[in-house]
């Protein structure tokens, strides 16, 4: 079992401070926020990958990176150290924490089937973050969730950005409203009511729309739950998240959002290689399909090399781990960046579209997404290619502390 | 869609074309791993008429005159992988009129044009047990396919016995799936579920009693019974029971049902299977597992591991893997190995629950599963370590003609997705539920 190994640094720590449990509790208080940790190979995702790098961790932030030689680690300082090191790794877009394992109604709270446009409905009101998936996730070296309602609805509700770690969505709390999920194609229509088609539902959103923008005309804040949220859509203060599978929904979305001139966020975006001209031109980012989504319904154009075409053609996007109905419960963006690499994505590229490029799409990369001075101390250790199927992750360090050490 | 997938056939026909059945092809210093015997460092396999003629180390094995030469220079060459679990082909087998269906065919019900036994190529499978769903107690007979090329008709894709039958086992499942609220016939319990099954075997044992007694005497033979035919079939060992089984009980149960009844079992999916794999040992029962990327989705699939095959391996019994196909992608069946060796599993058993482990228990071990000299010319030719996430089936042959070549523009969009290579509506039947029947379950 390959386990991180733990080397104590400055063992010499004078006996009179083992004398009293209590100074011992806040002597260990203080080295676990004091923590280097060493990587042969350390992806701060800021440049090249560093050989034999460290990482200094002082609190809950990183304070120091680079080089065994440029980086000297201070006594006392716990130090780890693994095969490879990553930032901790971002999923864009899931609805773990909202969506538990087992898949029972009861479990079940990322959609809300009781009327089709539901601006108001938090993310923060039904994120479980005791969740077994949060945990799961967690061990595979997932750190931040963009996670809230599923695109199961024209509009289901809100999104936010929680960190995997904390017993409340208070301590998990990044970013309380990320975006306003919507879907278009066939996930957006309802059963019994409208929207039954794909030019209802445009119609309906852009009627939405146009409300807010008739209180925004009037700088006049709506007062009730829907209007308020939308307002701040149309202000460009949270965007729409987009989910448009096919060609024609994609084409849409870019259309609404020009005429409305609100930011958006692709998401899914299965045809997205038939559009690579219109969706870079539009300068929306795209947070993509997994990569092993089954082609199926309105994803059936979906490609495994869509990625690196995306990449290729400039057009900033992230993986997702999506919404799954059944089995696997969630999938793990982990494994899907693995996939995408192998298809025509490099590995830094693989890598960046699950930390750093998420980030940049999610506006939280000031704080996460790179081994940087200054930024959250969420990292995650590897004893190997991050990206392979035998390689293990054997350890999760959130805002300094050691959160996993379980290996997956 | 229809005529676009026929011209994708054709062109796939032609551009796979294969020298004559009776040229020899020589694959020379290529990585071989037979899956019996130890690896070969530079070897070479030779192929004729659809099978293997020689194999070993290129020092000693030369190929014959006339061959044609494949160079496979740093490739790897395994055998064709084995599927136990597959629903491709959109098969269906038992309709909601009652929970046990023995009489009921895939053979009557595999779309031999669909795309996703092109998909099932491009992943380098070459023989795949196609099943019906579980949300019967018993949905019918399965269909054990070799996935050779241009087929018209489910006759081309049989794999026929020596008797002239051809190969097919029968799907039994217990736990949630075939339990439905709404009656109907169907079990409400777990109780209710082995006993509805009990009974029937134990009609199947007095219709073949029925049968014995009769003797030459055509007069006192029971009339047919299409259902009973079926389940004697079992009793006999004629076919082999594959049980959809999740939790520890459940599989508990079915061993139970084996012992009375003495039928021949393969367990699949086996959820729990770290839980009771010392009984599972015992009971001398192969398993076949599936690799989910998380727990859950389901009651009884909440405690899935990983760890299966590492445990099952431990205890001694023999453990090989499938798709599910669609619930994980035959494209990327290779990768239920390398997610076996992530949990704990040696290469060698991973390896081998890929390919030979699933030969077994689908009765094919004299034809598929291994490189060996006799055996069907089924491989896989890889750009590199079959458990690697960047490596790819390059080939894929079954019987002697390549049936799958990634440099071909249209064999490389069917490995990869993309424009009209997806199916246009979702295929609810293979999620094993019945989505009008309350749900995911």
């Amino acid at each position: 079992m390959n386990k991180i190994s733990f080397i104590k640094k400055g063992t010499n720590i004078p006996l009179r401070f083992l004398l009293t449990a209590s100074v011992i509790l806040s002597f260990s208080a203080i080295i676990s926020a004091q923590i280097a940790v060493k990587g042969e190979t350390v992806w701060t995702m800021t440049g090249e990958p560093i050989s034999n790098g460290v990482v200094l961790i002082k609190g809950s932030k990183i304070e120091a990176v680079g080089t065994e030689d440029q980086v000297k680690i201070p006594a006392n300082y716990r130090v780890i150290s693994a095969k490879v090191v990553t930032p901790g790794l971002i999923d864009a877009r899931t609805v773990v924490g909202l969506n538990g394992y087992l898949g029972q109604p009861h479990d079940q709270m990322a959609i809300d089937r009781s009327a089709s446009v539901q601006p108001e409905l938090r993310a923060i009101d039904a994120y479980d973050a005791r969740e077994r998936l949060v945990t799961w996730l967690r061990e595979f070296g997932v750190t931040t969730l963009h996670t809230g309602h599923q695109p199961s609805a024209l509009i289901s509700g809100q999104t936010m950005i929680v960190k995997t770690t904390g017993n409340t969505v208070e301590e998990a709390m990044v970013k309380p409203v990320a975006m306003v999920s919507v879907a278009l194609g066939q996930s957006g229509m309802a059963q019994g009511r409208s929207p039954g088609t794909r030019s209802k539902a445009a119609a309906m959103l852009r009627a939405e729309l146009i409300k807010a923008q008739e209180s925004a005309k009037k700088d006049d804040p709506p007062n009730d739950l829907k209007g308020e949220i939308m307002y701040r859509v149309i202000k460009g203060e949270i965007p729409l998240l987009v989910y448009a599978e096919k060609s024609l929904d994609i084409m849409t979305a870019l259309r609404i959002a020009d005429e409305f001139k609100i930011k958006i966020i692709l998401e899914g975006a299965a045809d997205a290689h038939m559009h690579l001209n219109e969706i870079k031109a539009s300068g929306f980012p795209v947070i993509l399909h997994p990569t092993m989504a089954r082609s199926g319904g309105d994803r059936e154009n979906l490609s495994m090399e869509t990625a690196g075409k995306l990449k290729a053609a400039g057009i900033p996007f992230a993986l997702q781990s999506g919404f799954e109905g059944y089995v696997p419960k969630t999938r793990v963006i982990l494994f899907e960046a693995g996939i995408a690499a192998a298809n025509g994505l490099s590995r830094r590229d693989a890598l960046a579209s699950i930390t750093i490029d998420a980030a940049r799409i999610l506006g939280i990369d000031g704080r996460v997404g790179s081994l940087a001075v200054g930024k959250d101390a969420d990292i995650a250790l590897y004893d190997g290619d991050p990206l392979e199927y035998v390689t293990h992750c054997v350890g999760t360090i959130i805002d300094g502390k050691i959160v996993s050490e379980v290996q997956r | 869609m229809r005529s676009i997938l026929l011209c994708c056939l054709a062109v796939l026909f032609l551009a796979g074309a294969s020298p004559a059945q009776d040229q020899a092809v020589a694959f020379i210093n290529a990585r071989l791993i037979p899956i019996v015997g130890a690896p070969i460092e530079n070897g070479t396999i030779v192929v004729r008429n659809g099978k293997i003629t020689a194999i070993g180390p290129s020092a000693s094995v030369k190929p014959p005159a006339g061959a044609a030469i494949r160079d496979l220079a740093g490739k790897i060459v395994m055998p064709g992988l084995v599927d136990t679990h597959s629903h491709v082909g959109g098969p269906a087998g038992a309709d909601s009129s009652g929970p046990i269906q023995p009489d009921v065919r895939i053979l009557d019900s595999v779309d031999v044009r669909s795309v996703s036994l092109q998909k099932a190529q491009a992943g380098g499978i070459t023989t795949v047990n196609v099943m019906p769903g579980s949300g019967h107690l018993n949905s019918g007979q399965t269909l054990y396919l070799k996935l050779r090329d241009g087929a018209r008709k489910i006759d081309d894709l049989l794999i026929f016995g020596k008797d002239g039958s051809y190969a097919g086992g029968i799907k039994f499942a217990n736990g949630t799936n075939p339990i439905r609220a709404t009656g109907g016939g169907f079990p409400g319990t777990r109780a209710k579920s082995a006993a509805l099954v009990r009974e029937q075997f134990i009609k199947a044992q007095e219709y073949r009693d029925k049968i014995k007694k009769a003797g030459d005497d055509a007069s006192k033979l029971p009339a047919r019974d299409l259902a009973m035919e079926s389940l004697v079939e079992v009793l006999d060992r004629k076919k082999v029971v594959h049980f959809h089984t999740h939790r520890h009980d459940d599989i508990l149960t079915v061993l139970r049902l084996q012992k009375e009844f003495g039928f021949r079992l393969v367990l699949q999916h086996v959820s729990d299977a770290w839980m009771v794999a010392d009984e599972i040992a015992a009971a001398k029962v192969p398993a076949s597992i599936i690799f989910l990327d998380s727990p859950g989705g389901k009651l009884e699939a909440k405690d899935i591991s990983g760890e299966n095959g590492a445990a099952l391996e431990k205890a001694g019994v023999l453990t090989g893997f499938h798709t599910d196909d669609g619930i994980t992608d035959s494209r990327l069946f290779l990768r239920s190995g390398g997610l076996a060796v992530r949990s704990g599993m040696s290469r060698e058993k991973a390896l081998y629950g890929l390919t030979m482990a699933n030969a077994i228990m689908l009765d094919l071990q004299d034809r598929v599963g291994s490189l060996e000299v006799g055996k069907d010319a089924d491989l896989v030719v890889l750009s590199g370590d079959p458990l690697s996430v960047y490596t790819h089936v390059l080939e894929t042959w079954v019987e002697g003609k390549k049936v799958f070549d990634r440099t071909d523009p249209k064999d490389h969009l069917l490995a990869v997705g993309g424009f009209q290579v997806g199916e246009s509506i979702l295929l609810d039947h293979i999620y094993c539920f019945d989505t009008s029947l309350g749900g995911l379950n």
